[in-house]
């Protein structure tokens, strides 16, 4: 395992500072700094399929254009997802599988089993529900004052539907954000800055926790309640995942990857559209005049935050690649934040245009067998939170600049001062 | 010109005069028909651009490669008349060609 330097957060250079060959596209500072653009953009230009001799994760190539990462997310067959997606080693301290970090056949009967939670006849189910609670959220918010965006709104709501989609206690909903953020932020997984012992401690309050869950929805079913729709009921009334808690590591692997892929994304995505509003203040007006641009809007957004900066594959063949020779075991990286300002697919990629044609043609959500089976959820309750915003606020004024995330894998935001000001009566 | 028809999940019809040579999938979005979201513009990468092909015109067709099969059967509500529309490439012989559209796409 590599040894990773303690967390740095000196200032980046200038991109056009670095020789070509050492610029690191994997330093987590380049999102808590907000610097990823500018290195992107100088690595599209001259050097798309980049190759780091020497990182904090080892050797890799970076392959930064649109075309080339649809390439490669959807040749599963020469870039393996196994045995872990994102650029880190998961390290073997927590053995934790998923049906990500999996390739056909395995990855297929695993996803099956769980992705009716969030198939898109569900949702309009939950819809309703999360309306609901993003209303109550909305309205407890203080006006004309400042208040963290992030903490009461962006991970309440997403704790709330997280809480909703495991049927996991609501009072204990803050649980299910925090393990997500925790089991991820390893700074040798992803550049983050959560230390063994919490992550240790974190896994072990999931593992107890999700096993209890099991057994008691578990002795429900057989004692002849109706069927229910959450995670974990679903796993349980599928022939292939039925017994999965008798494998502990798949188990909660599982979950884990549920939780995390519902977590941070939808968080900040959620916190992301308040940035933009503000960066592009003429957009917000449009949006306002014209509520009918609020589902173009929530796709320019996920495209424009790219929540999920990258995802890792290794190569199982000699394969090459916009010119570049990729040796078998060689570890290449998706950087999708990359795909997403890819100027060769998409016009003005660093403006938010939420009426732009084809604005669905983003890489936020990857693309081939791995593509997010929660997209439309995640579209769902931005809109839906968006809805809400629009009923109630004339504007959500971003007070200063946000505290961003200081990794790799989560392009985020960790607090964000607004001030809302409402709608006249 | 090839004519083919779009039937929403409302009933909803949807005809459409297309360029022979490109796909079903792109005839849709030339004229913005509904529920086909093609998020991947034509490379069966995302599987929103399914559809349900008229019974008639399924033998029509082209064998599906691997990984058109491999996409739609990530869906649930897929048939035996499931197909991914950008992977139909419009010909003489599809005119006429009918398809219905999902309710959803995933």
């Amino acid at each position: 395992m590599a040894t990773v330097d303690p967390v740095k957060t000196d200032a980046l250079s200038d991109p056009y500072d670095i020789p070509l060959d050492q610029i690191d596209l994997s330093d987590p500072r380049l999102y808590a700094q907000n610097r990823w653009g500018e290195y992107f953009r100088r690595v599209r230009e001259e050097d798309p399929v980049h190759f780091l001799a020497d990182s904090p994760f080892g050797p890799f190539w970076s392959i930064t254009k649109f075309e080339d990462i649809v390439a490669v997310d959807t040749n599963h067959e020469a870039f393996s997802s196994e045995p872990f997606v994102i650029i880190g080693d998961a390290g073997d301290d927590v053995p934790m599988e998923n049906f990500l970090c999996m390739d056909p056949p395995r990855h297929d009967h695993q996803r099956a089993a769980v992705q009716p939670v969030v198939a898109p006849r569900n949702l309009a189910e939950m819809e309703g529900l999360i309306r609901e609670r993003i209303g109550v959220i909305l309205d407890e918010l203080p006006l004309n004052e400042p208040f963290d965006w992030v903490s009461r709104v962006s991970k309440e709501l997403t704790a709330q539907m997280l809480a909703t989609i495991f049927d996991y206690p609501f009072e204990k909903r803050h649980n299910l954000p925090y393990w997500s953020d925790v089991v991820i932020a390893a700074p040798e997984i992803s550049g983050g800055t959560i230390e063994r012992e919490e992550r240790m401690a974190a896994v072990e309050d999931m593992v107890r926790e999700f096993s209890a869950l099991w057994h008691e929805k578990k002795q429900q079913r057989e004692s002849g309640a109706p069927p229910s729709f959450d995670l974990i009921s679903l796993l349980q009334s599928s022939e292939e995942t039925a017994d999965m808690i008798n494998l502990p590591s798949e188990f909660i692997g599982n979950l884990a990857l549920l939780i995390i892929g519902g977590n941070d994304t939808t968080r900040n995505s959620i916190s992301g559209s308040v940035v933009a509003m503000n960066q592009f203040p003429d957009q917000f007006k449009k949006l306002k005049e014209n509520p009918k641009l609020l589902r173009g809007m929530v796709s320019e957004i996920i495209r424009w935050q790219t929540p999920l900066p990258h995802m890792r594959r290794i190569a199982t063949r000699d394969i090459e690649i916009g010119g570049k020779q990729i040796k078998a075991g060689d570890k290449v990286v998706m950087w999708y934040i990359s795909g997403n300002r890819d100027d060769s697919v998409i016009d003005n990629p660093d403006e938010v245009i939420i009426d732009r044609p084809n604005v669905r043609h983003h890489v936020s959500f990857g693309f081939g067998v791995h593509r997010c089976m929660g997209n439309r959820l995640g579209e769902m309750q931005l809109r839906v939170t968006w809805e809400e915003i629009l009923k109630r606020f004339e504007n959500i004024e971003l007070l200063e600049e946000p505290k961003r995330v200081q990794s790799n894998f989560v392009h985020g935001y960790e607090s964000m001062p607004v001030k809302l000001t409402p709608r006249a009566a | 010109m090839i004519r083919v028809t779009f039937i929403e999940h409302d009933g909803t019809e949807h005809v459409v005069e297309a360029t022979p040579g490109l796909s079903l999938m792109h005839a849709a979005t030339s004229v913005a028909v509904p529920g086909i979201d093609a998020d991947c513009g034509g490379g069966g990468a995302c599987g929103t651009c399914h559809v349900y092909v008229d019974e008639a015109w399924l033998p029509r067709l082209a064998a599906q490669s691997e990984a058109e099969k491999q996409m739609i059967a990530m869906n649930e509500e897929t048939r035996e008349s499931s197909r991914l529309a950008c992977q139909i490439p419009l010909d003489e012989d599809l005119n006429g060609l009918v398809a219905r559209i999902p309710e959803f796409q995933m």
